[in-house]
């Protein structure tokens, strides 16, 4: 079924354009897989917030026409919590990269994710610290070159995925550019959620990564993503070995339990009664 | 604007009247992280702000802290952390943020021993020029320091009514003795307060970093109104988003210096006793200038000439006002706990005028009056 026409000018600011991005890298495709999802919930300009920190994705707030902030590096929760719970009727998503949010940003992401408090973070994965010309993030596979790893990173990485479950968001998926009409359909389904969410986006950076671990440009690397993906469920049914080469992808955690906001507006109330 | 506050007479320490007077203030979001000397006003804040509707959490470091209250304050309200020397290190970075993005927010350090872990029971102010450099690149700043548990609740006010004024972060530069000495105050019965100034263009033609005639841009609230704009730690022009241009960035970093400094005589406040006959000034802040008043009075009854400086007001500094008296006497004598931040600026505004005599303690002690009559006596014999 092809998907409704719909005018995502509406959400850009064009005079913006052309943006930062270099050529190949997957960070567009995200950031309209986030329009189509705001689009398809309905949400106007006005109703949402989004808050960045810094690196290539975090430049994704520049060219939206929302409430937009670019914070500090790793800092984009913080500001993010602060909005968040003084105006908890806007939609607060948090656009951040592998460095920004699981290395300088790593305590800021699983306390949010602890108390749950309903702000979307999109998670733009692509292996490698791109806006700075290439160093080992996280989420450097082990082995895998970065401009200060020269000889393979010697870390294992994180699972992102498994880091934001275990701190106990209440909606954790994964998902890759390749697949964008899943990616916004995922996407949506965290923004809708109440609660904590974490949607990751494995997005090539064919510059600063590709190059350097022979990956190809950025048709070969999407299509690595794409033939990498494995579905959650099918995800355990995989020998070790192919595991370890697999993205698992969609949705891994999506469960039900009291929002932050929601729980402090409850406490306001109480207080109130109470004098009353 | 004037707004009723809980009249009362109260016994309480520093720390609790600098709640008080956020309180008083319209403070509806604080963020805080434990540190000692100043976890009595976080703790003060999480009992009555969620009793009035506003926002109090204890956020993960001090960083989160930090970044919190920026968010909350472009959502529209007025915010507050508290903190102490190691902590007061970690927000810096945001504290540039707030000066670059021009958020208004007060920060309130309760200074103790340093460096790192240094003292956390035992008073200094050795984080004076913290306050003023600590963050990186060239800015403005404004800090307050009260020397006593009254003048807290008073100054906590008026660092609200300057951060909304001037769209920028305020600190307010406590110290452990202040923070922690418990007087009987009588808290007024109505403060003014200052609100920040609302767009006065329609969404689409406001400028969030206009730059206006008195340098303060008016300030949106995200989500209110349709005025939906960027903000950004990048260098920016008066759009908001980020620019390469250098005659826009000399503007911007121009502006962010200038719109405090040439409001400098609404922000600088300079208390002076006894100056007027005096051969010699003690210049001294925070509790060491309650010492001070304590040797000034004393001395005046042995009949040597001395009199008291103490700004209210740290940064600014009160250059032109040192200057002035430093041409009148002898010597100005400066008393702090540390060594020799502030008697290093009191000598770069006296330009030789007069001769500047540092007095420094770090040992986590107090200066007390008799240390003070001592150096006074000393200069006059000299």
């Amino acid at each position: 079924m092809p998907l409704p026409r719909t005018d995502y000018d509406q959400y850009l600011r064009l005079d913006k354009f052309p943006h930062i991005w270099c050529p190949g890298c997957g960070d567009g495709i995200v950031l309209k897989a986030m329009l189509r999802a705001i689009d398809r919930i309905g949400l106007t300009r006005d109703e949402v917030c989004m808050v960045s920190g810094i690196g290539c994705s975090s430049r994704t707030p520049g060219y939206v026409d929302f409430n937009t902030l670019h914070t500090t590096h790793g800092r984009a929760i913080t500001f993010a919590t602060g909005v968040k719970m003084v105006r908890p009727d806007l939609t607060v998503i948090v656009v951040t990269g592998d460095g920004d949010a699981t290395a300088i940003g790593g305590n800021h992401f699983i306390h949010a994710a602890r108390r749950n408090i309903d702000i979307t973070v999109v998670l733009y994965n692509n292996w490698i610290y791109g806006m700075t010309g290439g160093q080992v993030s996280p989420s450097t596979p082990p082995g895998k070159r970065a401009s200060t790893a020269p000889y393979g990173s010697m870390e294992p990485n994180f699972d992102i995925v498994a880091l934001a479950a275990g701190a106990g968001a209440s909606f954790v998926a994964r998902e890759t550019v390749a697949k964008p009409v899943l990616l916004d359909r995922v996407i949506e389904r965290a923004i809708r959620k109440k609660g904590f969410s974490l949607v990751e986006v494995m997005t090539p950076c064919p510059t600063a990564y590709g190059r350097r671990n022979k990956a190809g440009d950025a048709v070969a690397m999407t299509n690595d993503l794409k033939e990498r993906s494995v579905p959650a469920a099918r995800l355990a049914k995989l020998s070790q070995e192919d595991k370890e080469q697999a993205i698992g992808t969609g949705v891994f955690v999506d469960i039900e339990k009291p929002e932050y906001t929601e729980q402090y507006a409850k406490l306001v109330e109480s207080l109130r009664h109470a004098r009353a | 604007m004037s707004v009723e506050t809980a009249r009362s007479v109260r016994v309480i320490t520093g720390n609790e009247a600098c709640a008080a007077g956020a309180l008083a203030a319209g403070v509806r979001f604080f963020a805080g992280y434990p540190i000692t000397p100043s976890s009595e006003i976080a703790e003060e804040l999480a009992l009555e702000l969620p009793r009035i509707g506003g926002f109090f959490i204890q956020m993960e470091d001090e960083i989160a802290a930090m970044g919190a209250i920026i968010g909350a304050s472009l959502a529209g309200t007025k915010v507050m952390t508290a903190t102490s020397g190691p902590g007061f290190s970690l927000k810096q970075e945001n504290i540039g943020f707030a000066c670059m993005a021009e958020v208004p927010c007060v920060v309130v350090n309760v200074q103790r021993g340093g460096p790192s872990t240094g003292l956390p029971t035992m008073p200094a102010q050795g984080d004076v020029m913290q306050a003023r450099w600590g963050t990186h690149g060239d800015h403005d700043i404004i800090a307050l320091a009260p020397f006593s548990v009254s003048e807290t609740f008073e100054l906590t006010v008026r660092a609200f009514n300057l951060a909304e004024r001037y769209r920028t972060p305020v600190i307010l530069m406590l110290d452990e003795i202040v923070g922690h000495t418990t007087e009987k105050v009588r808290l007024p019965e109505s403060v003014e307060i200052v609100n920040r100034a609302a767009p006065d263009a329609a969404p689409d033609r406001y400028l969030p970093y206009r730059h206006t005639v008195d340098g303060v841009p008016p300030m949106a609230s995200f989500g209110s109104g349709g005025y939906r704009f960027h903000v950004t730690g990048l260098a920016h022009d008066e759009t908001g988003f980020p620019t390469n241009d250098p005659v826009e960035i000399d503007r911007l970093v121009r502006r962010l210096n200038d719109k405090i400094a040439r409001h400098r005589d609404d922000i600088v406040e300079v208390e002076r006793t006894r100056c007027d006959d005096a051969e010699i000034a003690v210049f001294a802040y925070g509790s060491t200038a309650r010492s001070a008043r304590q040797a000034v009075v004393e001395a005046r009854e042995l009949g040597i000439p001395v009199g008291l400086i103490r700004p209210r007001t740290l940064w600014p500094f009160p250059g032109p006002e040192v200057r002035d008296l430093g041409r009148r006497v002898k010597a100005i004598l400066v008393p702090e706990m540390n060594l020799g931040q502030m008697a290093h600026e009191v000598e770069w505004a006296v330009q030789g005028g007069c001769r500047t005599v540092p007095l420094g303690r770090v040992d986590g002690q107090p200066i007390r009056p008799g240390e003070i009559l001592e150096l006074i006596r000393k200069e006059i014999r000299d």
